[in-house]
């Protein structure tokens, strides 16, 4: 019960080490989400109205993605950035940067595949429609992102959900160093292997408050949109 | 003044779904300005013969020509209003925005017109699915109108909607085609039939198998299967 209390006064008095751990993880999580976002949505929405060669062989591709180790992508990018790799004179290795590009081979697939069964759906029931507007291209997309923002912030959400409790990938190409790229998932595991419960259960308490946020918009958002009939 | 999109040549148009033939040569001439109703039983053809002639359907053969050209030609020149209206995610306003940007940047208040026109001014900030079937059906007349098409396609438009809203939009369809608009429409509703069409197309078994003045259908149809129709007989 120490602990706990311990934790929670670490929070309550806005602890800095606490809050400068935070901050980095939502910092990375924020940027990662952004780049993922802007290359997903219009690919998601490429691949579900767009038929080509090869185009279920993308989307086979990117739901295998979907599932892969968050370790394995954090290797390839530690293989992508270490000094003897193809992006080793950026030196980006152990940065945040590094954190950032690991979170977004993470999450991209995620939210691109989402994406597609989005806009797919809407797809079936607006092709006609547009066909018989004269609706094609780029207005097309742009229609198609605007009539599933709501599905589309979901999406959105639970790619940063994904980011932000992500350990695996960030701490092979992150280093969890300290003031530099410890996150909130590194720390904890770092603090608990030290048995310093107090700061790791402050990290958990915090991470479990974000998880809870961020579920909670899902369903705020699906609630909204559902009462307006834009679902 | 006539459609632009007249005649309407329609020359041995075949079309194959799961290995039947649901149009099987289908030839057709439609030369007359005005309102043209298809009619026919269920599953024989109808809608997917307006489909083609809209372009939504490429045909498995045959050819369609509007106007003596090819429907990809004037594609913007036709509009077609659905049996099941799909309305975007957006209010009743921007639904009409989308449909004809340049009118909502040069003149919004002929959107409101439109609106007026349907007797939907009043709902033009709501979200436009939160409409009732027959609103959002008056909707998809009035985005299908903005263009001022030179042929108009609806697909059972008025099925179950109530008799007020049936009426208004037949005003609607009538007024439009006054102004030169080709309409063809497809109905089951007889009574639609009779007091909007100048001529009936009736279809049956994937063929066109009557072709006549409205007034001629409706009271010395010589088809078998036309008359069975008329008469309620249930056609397979």
């Amino acid at each position: 019960m120490d602990v706990l209390a311990e934790a929670f006064r670490l929070i309550i008095t806005l602890d800095e080490d606490l809050f400068e751990i935070l901050w980095l993880s939502i910092r990375v999580s924020l940027i990662a989400l952004v780049i993922s976002v802007t290359l997903s949505l219009p690919l998601g929405t490429y691949l579900a109205i767009t038929q080509f060669p090869g185009r279920k062989f993308c989307i086979l591709l990117l739901n295998a993605l979907m599932g892969m180790p968050p370790v394995v992508v954090g290797l390839m990018v530690y293989m992508l950035l270490s000094r003897s790799g193809p992006l080793g004179f950026l030196g980006l290795l152990y940065t945040p940067s590094a954190m950032i590009i690991a979170q977004v081979v993470l999450i991209t697939p995620i939210i691109t595949a989402l994406a597609i069964q989005v806009i797919e759906n809407l797809h079936q029931e607006y092709r006609d429609t547009f066909c018989s507007m004269g609706v094609t291209g780029r207005r097309a997309v742009a229609a198609y992102l605007v009539d599933a923002r709501y599905a589309l912030t979901t999406c959105i959400l639970a790619g940063f959900g994904r980011a932000i409790a992500e350990v695996g990938a960030v701490i092979i190409v992150g280093g969890n160093i300290d003031h530099l790229t410890r996150v909130m998932t590194t720390a904890i595991a770092l603090e608990t292997s030290k048995g310093n419960l107090t700061l790791a259960l402050s990290l958990g308490t915090v991470l479990l408050a974000l998880s809870l946020l961020v579920n909670a918009l899902v369903i705020g958002v699906r609630e909204y949109a559902g009462k307006r009939q834009y679902a | 003044m006539p459609s632009a999109l007249l005649p309407i040549r329609i020359s041995d148009l075949h079309l194959i779904k799961g290995g039947r033939a649901v149009l099987g040569g289908v030839n057709l001439v439609i030369e007359e300005p005005g309102i043209t109703v298809i009619m026919g039983p269920n599953g024989a053809g109808k809608s997917l013969l307006l489909r083609c002639l809209h372009g939504l359907i490429e045909p498995d053969q045959g050819q369609i020509t509007l106007g003596h050209r090819r429907i990809a030609d004037c594609r913007k020149q036709q509009a077609m209003v659905f049996q099941q209206p799909v309305l975007l995610r957006r209010t009743v306003l921007q639904n009409l925005s989308f449909a004809a940007p340049e009118i909502a940047k040069t003149n919004p208040q002929h959107l409101m017109h439109a609106l007026e026109a349907v007797n939907l001014a009043d709902r033009a900030d709501q979200p436009a699915r939160m409409l009732s079937g027959g609103e959002q059906q008056r909707l998809s007349l009035a985005r299908a109108l903005l263009s001022q098409p030179a042929l108009l396609l609806l697909d059972e438009a008025t099925a179950s909607m109530d008799p007020a809203s049936v009426l208004l939009i037949e005003s609607l369809v009538r007024a439009q085609s006054a102004q030169g608009t080709k309409v063809i429409l497809v109905s089951h509703d007889q009574g639609q039939a009779r007091r909007l069409a100048n001529e009936i197309v009736f279809v049956c078994n994937g063929q066109v198998v009557e072709q006549s003045p409205a007034n001629q259908f409706f009271t010395a149809s010589q088809n078998p299967a036309a008359k069975a129709y008329l008469a309620g007989e249930i056609l397979i």
